[in-house]
């Protein structure tokens, strides 16, 4: 699946209160994923998510979208920590990293594991 | 709340590069807390209720306390023995420290990025190569009658732009406001943004530059096959009606967002929007704006440009600047492990750099200002604790049309500023190596330069 990252009001709003908080650490921990997508993975809102690319993989809280809103296939997440594990360190030469349209595996992780 | 209590009238919030600079402030000078804001957005709400005084260390050397003055010596000291080190950073405080920054950069022989270089730094690029057709959001505000949002979302990156400059205010040439303007969202996926335009083109993820040429091709008079559809997720229709919208408009601008510099085709992107803006220029008045993000990012760009010519990713080792992104870019530096050191202010590059890059600033010695505990600072081997700019410090900050506004501080901090900090650091630095460094390299030594 591709994934996006981006800005969120929630980011902003926690950020001013400390990027070591519990606030900033929830809303840079949730993938946003189609509905759709989430029935056939067999992942429910709230359920815990892994991604996983060349560089490295995190394990995120899934939280679902429609379709008319987030198409199949695409994925969105806040920039933080967690996306820093999945980029990779290649710029294609010019300083910035492909941040909002690069692959990930995408598997449901039991609440047990 | 205390009877202690002053009102600052015409504040400006430094959150995002709105820059807006009408926001009335009630601060509880007891406390050092703001506990009103009136006029500000949710984000600019958050930014000025969340930069009270904390209790911290003024500075931590390899996570122990210490006072301002040995963390200014161990700084010095770091920066004086490194041989390839880079200060990254600053869009986050004011242009008068940038200024310092640069000048330190400049003495040690080092190389001055800004976090432009992983927002609208390939903009910058595209800037190089095209040139830019612009305006400034006043002129937006009082002329604009087709507004673009190409790849961003304000409503939650810069809710403001909508209501004070670009979709809602009524102007001398729109006096009807919303009414007297078409709206127009680019995106990949719908976002809070969405309801707000009248027209949402709902484009396949990595096929934007696609998207631009077509309508460089329709403005043109050329025709484009309607398979364009298959690649874009648009249809020909659509591109052939917003192409006319936007050759029959009276003052057409596209704001563009990092939709366009993050993705695939990154300043491939911004170059065949800018160039479409100068096209439709054969036709009406059309302009493009990047949207940015820190406070004063473009504040960051405008110092490092008149101070060496280039606006980020400028390496001074070679005793003049030299600009190559990709080479000089600090993400690049990091993560092909050739910085030895590392100077960070008011950024946080370890919270959202890719995992290679930070795991090379676990390796270096790295300096980081911040007023926030943040991952930086906790890597670092020298952090200090700063005031924070607009609300403790006064200055200059530039909003994203490149306008520079006053900083009115609210109330006073007992920690520096990142001014006062940096302009100690680099007179210890000075003391230490005699002078500036001795440019190294192809050319050889040369005479020491002037200090500037």
């Amino acid at each position: 699946m591709t994934l996006i990252g981006g800005r969120s009001s929630k980011q902003g709003t926690a950020l001013c209160q400390g990027k070591l908080g519990a606030d900033y650490a929830d809303v840079t921990s949730t993938v946003e994923m189609n509905v759709e997508d989430m029935a056939r993975l067999g992942l429910r809102n709230d359920g815990r998510v892994r991604l996983r690319t060349p560089t490295g993989e995190s394990i995120l809280r899934c939280k679902g979208r429609e379709t008319k809103d987030l198409p199949p296939g695409l994925l969105f997440i806040a920039y933080g920590p967690q996306t820093s594990e999945l980029l990779t360190g290649d710029t294609a030469g010019t300083g910035m990293p492909a941040s909002k349209h690069y692959q990930v595996e995408v598997e449901s992780v039991p609440d047990d594991a | 709340m205390s009877d202690n209590i002053r009102t600052v009238t015409d504040a400006t919030c430094t959150f995002c590069g709105c820059v807006c600079d009408d926001i009335v402030l009630t601060v509880d000078l007891d406390t050092h807390s703001i506990t009103k804001s009136q006029n500000a957005c949710v984000l600019g709400k958050a930014w000025f209720k969340e930069h009270s005084i904390e209790e911290r260390p003024r500075a931590l050397i390899e996570g122990r306390e210490a006072s301002t003055e040995e963390a200014v010596e161990a700084a010095a000291h770091i920066l004086a023995d490194a041989r390839f080190p880079v200060v990254y950073g600053l869009s986050d405080t004011t242009c008068e420290a940038q200024r310092v920054a640069v000048s330190i950069a400049d003495m040690i022989g080092g190389t001055i990025d800004t976090t432009t270089s992983v927002c609208h730094g390939p903009t910058g690029m595209a800037f190089q190569a095209g040139g830019e057709s612009t305006a400034s959001l006043g002129e937006i505000r009082n002329r604009a009658d087709l507004v673009i949002f190409w790849g961003g979302n304000p409503a939650e990156a810069h809710p403001r732009l909508f209501a004070r400059y670009a979709v809602t205010p009524k102007g001398m040439y729109v006096p009807n406001g919303r009414k007297d303007r078409t709206v127009v969202l680019v995106d990949v996926r719908r976002t809070p943004s969405t309801p707000v335009a009248d027209i949402f083109l709902q484009v396949k993820p990595g096929s934007d530059f696609e998207v631009l040429w077509a309508l460089r091709a329709l403005v043109k008079g050329r025709k484009v096959d309607p398979s364009v559809e298959q690649r874009t997720g648009v249809t020909l229709a659509v591109l052939e009606d917003l192409a006319a919208r936007m050759k029959a408009c009276r003052f057409g601008v596209m704001f563009f967002g990092m939709g366009l510099t993050m993705t695939r085709g990154r300043h491939f992107n911004a170059g065949a929007l800018l160039a479409l803006a100068t096209d439709l220029n054969e036709f009406t008045h059309f302009v493009a704006a990047p949207v940015r993000g820190h406070g004063n990012v473009t504040g960051a760009d405008n110092v490092v440009s008149w101070q060496t010519g280039y606006p980020f990713g400028v390496n001074l080792s070679l005793g003049y600047p030299r600009f190559n992104p990709g080479e000089f870019t600090t993400v690049d530096l990091l993560v092909r492990g050739e910085a030895d050191a590392a100077l960070i202010i008011a950024s946080d590059p370890a919270s959202n750099f890719p995992k290679a890059a930070i795991e090379h600033l676990r390796r270096i010695p790295v300096i980081s200002l911040d007023p926030k505990s943040t991952l930086t600072g906790a890597l670092s081997r020298v952090a200090f604790t700063t005031s924070t700019y607009g609300i403790n410090v006064a200055g200059t900050a530039y909003r994203m049309d490149n306008v520079p506004l006053p900083l009115r501080p609210a109330f006073d901090s007992p920690y520096p500023s990142d001014q006062e900090i940096l302009t100690a650091i680099r007179a210890r630095v000075s003391e230490l190596l005699g002078g500036n460094r001795l440019p190294v390299g192809p050319v050889g030594p040369s005479p020491a330069r002037s200090a500037s």
